[in-house]
């Protein structure tokens, strides 16, 4: 056991997988000799060499096409985009190809890839350093999509997506790196994906959050616990494949769900959070399920805590759904 | 291949024929930018703003193209040339408001440091995204060719950048549409940690050009009159209808890619004491001095001038409310459509962030 924060944990858990499996390489901008802009693969290329971490060229569509090519043909490339934002670029590649390489071959090919990405804002990176795009990719059918919010769970669920066969995105609340360190195991560890994880169990009002948002969902849930309100938070962990039934049962429990996202609301995973519910559990809701999610606009600068649905903005959703 | 030789004299066969007056307004273009860009750095690591990304050691590439275009061309920006908008007269006082992100910012705080633009200068927004601008370089040419205007538009970007995607469909649709535009590609040696040589198998870049039939040419681009002398080639050659022009522009990056790097991480002081020897600001300076345009005390009132100006500016801009809280809802389209005049409601009538420890 180690004390690590979050950044510490995903390149334990890199250094593991590069250690356990060959056929394993990383694959980005920055990573190797600078070790990532947030220092994620710090050391990791000196140990293992450049063949192993590569520094690519400025092209993710040259990272994340020539990553299904190696997971095409052998190898478990995990690729990093340097922020969630720069994904786009790419996007072609992992939501035509990685995503449905798998189908269109009736299972002849698969692409077992993991594209680790930091996203999320609060650290005044603006509109493209900001940004939460995960519905994006959620909707794209054959995309799994990971989203820690703790060093242990970090390195737990990176170490089962690098196993997994098929195509992993992998959100790192950037915002989180360095601000939260726990105990981590310093051997490799997997915590198996699609399982949510209750994080404070409560009676009244079920709050659902990942990454970044849950220690503000959290905050809420003790604030409002000092004015009598007991809610339950849910951390998601994976976000796709999820896992509805500890959603549904909690509801079924509470009656009143308020979810919470950086991402804007309008077709943010927050939507689709809602309607699973409201078809699962109709006749068990007490009031309407509630979003707090960031606004529909692009990421802003200087109004960023105010964009951002921090605590501030979650403990009067609490309030009024408990006492709808 | 310099225009100004390592004595400070000009190679006569290759001499543009600035006057005095027009290669000393060069120098001090290029001091004053070298100047807030020493300032900002300083802020920045008091933590007074956010973020900057620099231009030191490449004002003559940034500044030297600027100049040579006229000023009805267009400049298409990546992110590093805030020279180029000064040299074109973008009040200094604006790009610190924006720099602080206040009320005068012109974009209200809704983007990071460094993201100018200006319709008034004929200057396109910085975007973070690397490579994006260059399409749409082209497409402000192809424009202005249909529409029979007698412009043309340089387009800045990075080494790295020409591993872009866009970078690749500009130059061809530049070339299939024969647009006048010019690539001027800063060939800073690095893209953050990644030097050029591993950016690309070529051995330079402007050989990329050959493959889409663009003429290309590669200078020293920390000779100010050498970048001016090719830029303006480039743009004739656009006003007589003969298409794109690739630069490529060779400089260093003497400073961090931004204030959020250490380059020590990635490369030897040795290799960038070589490249100080070379600081375009050197260089120039030594031939306004011959030309005795130039000396030591003109120096220091000039930089003493520069740093109170920028000083004066960031004064104001602290003294500057944030911007509306409301602007934040803004310009998302040209009519604000319901549901973000909902939530700009409920925003603005909602708990403030910065009301969290009032409340209890
Ligand atoms: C599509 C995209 N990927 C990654 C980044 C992160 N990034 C910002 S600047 C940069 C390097 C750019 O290098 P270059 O084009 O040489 O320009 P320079 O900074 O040297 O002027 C990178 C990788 C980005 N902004 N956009
Ligand atoms: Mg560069």
């Amino acid at each position: 056991m180690t004390r690590m924060n979050l950044v510490q944990a995903i390149n334990s858990g890199l250094r593991g997988a590069l250690q356990q499996d060959e056929t394993v390489l990383l694959m980005g901008e920055d990573i190797g000799q600078l070790g990532g802009v947030f220092r994620v693969t710090q050391g990791l290329q000196e140990e293992f060499g450049a063949d192993r971490v590569l520094d690519t060229p400025l092209s993710e569509t040259g990272i994340l096409g020539t990553a299904i090519g190696m997971a095409l043909h052998g190898l478990r490339p995990v690729t990093e985009i340097q922020f969630a934002d720069f994904i786009y670029p790419g996007f072609d590649q992992l939501v035509s190809e990685a995503a449905k390489y798998r189908y269109r071959t009736a299972g002849e090919f698969h692409v077992p890839m993991v594209v680790r990405t930091p996203y999320g804002g609060g650290i005044r990176g603006g509109q493209y350093h900001s940004q939460s795009p995960e519905a994006l990719f959620i909707q794209t059918p054959g995309l799994k999509v990971v989203c820690p919010s703790n060093p242990y769970d970090a390195k737990g669920l990176l170490l089962e997506a690098i196993r997994d066969e098929d195509p992993v995105l992998f959100f790192e609340p950037k915002r989180v790196y360095r601000a939260v360190k726990m105990d981590v195991p310093d051997a490799p560890y997997t915590v198996p994906l699609g399982e949510a994880k209750i994080v404070r169990p409560g009676e009244q009002v079920t709050c659902v959050a990942w990454g970044a948002m849950l220690y503000e969902a959290f905050t809420a849930a003790e604030e409002v616990a000092k004015r009598g309100v007991d809610v339950e938070v849910i951390d998601l962990r994976t976000l796709w494949p999820l896992d509805v039934d500890t959603i549904v049962s909690s509801v079924e429990k509470t009656g009143r769900i308020v979810v919470v996202h950086e991402a804007p609301r309008t077709c943010g995973f927050g939507g689709e959070l809602v309607a699973l519910v409201a078809e699962r559990a109709f006749l068990r809701l007490e009031a309407p399920p509630v979003r707090v999610t960031g606004w529909d606009t692009p990421f802003p600068l200087t109004h960023e805590h105010e964009y951002l649905p921090l605590a501030h903005r979650i403990v009067p959703a609490l309030l009024e759904t408990a006492r709808y | 291949m310099h225009v100004i030789r390592d004595d400070g004299s000009l190679d006569p066969t290759l001499d543009p024929g600035l006057s005095v007056d027009q290669v000393v307004a060069l120098y001090k273009a290029m001091v004053r930018t070298r100047v807030v860009d020493d300032r900002l750095e300083k802020i920045q690591r008091q933590g007074r703003i956010a973020f900057h990304v620099g231009s030191l050691g490449e004002e003559a590439a940034i500044i030297g193209a600027a100049a040579a275009l006229r000023d009805r061309d267009w400049i298409v920006p990546c992110y590093r040339e805030v020279g180029a908008l000064l040299w074109r007269g973008y009040p200094l006082q604006q790009y610190i408001d924006h720099m602080y992100g206040n009320a005068d910012d012109p974009l209200r705080g809704r983007q990071m440091p460094d993201h100018t633009f200006s319709r008034a200068h004929r200057y396109l927004s910085v975007s973070a995204p690397i490579g994006t601008q260059i399409p749409h370089a082209v497409g402000v040419a192809m424009a202005a060719k249909k529409r029979g205007l007698d412009e043309c538009v340089g387009v800045f970007f990075g080494d790295g950048a020409t591993s872009s995607n866009d970078f690749h469909a500009a130059m061809n649709f530049a070339a299939v549409y024969e647009a006048p535009v010019l690539f001027l590609c800063r060939n800073n040696g690095y893209a953050i940690s990644l030097p050029t040589q591993r950016q690309t198998a070529t051995r330079t870049l402007a050989e990329k050009a050959a493959a889409y039939r663009i003429p290309a040419a590669r200078i020293d681009g920390n000779d100010v009159l050498a970048v001016w002398r090719a830029v303006r080639e480039g743009a004739e050659r656009a006003a007589n209808q003969g298409g794109p022009t690739f630069i490529e522009l060779i400089t260093y990056r003497l400073g961090g890619h931004s204030t959020s790097d250490d380059p020590r991480v990635y490369r030897s002081q040795e290799e960038t004491d070589s490249w100080r020897k070379l600081d375009p600001l050197l260089r120039l300076r030594k031939h306004i001095e011959q030309r005795t345009a130039w000396n030591d005390d003109l120096d220091g009132d000039w930089r003493a001038v520069c740093d109170a100006e920028v000083k004066e500016c960031v004064r104001r801009a602290e003294e500057k409310p944030p911007p509306e809280l409301g602007d934040m809802f803004g310009d998302v389209y040209a009519e604000q459509p319901w549901h973000l005049r909902e939530q700009q409601a409920q925003c603005l009538g909602g708990p403030r962030a910065s009301d969290e420890e009032d409340e209890s």
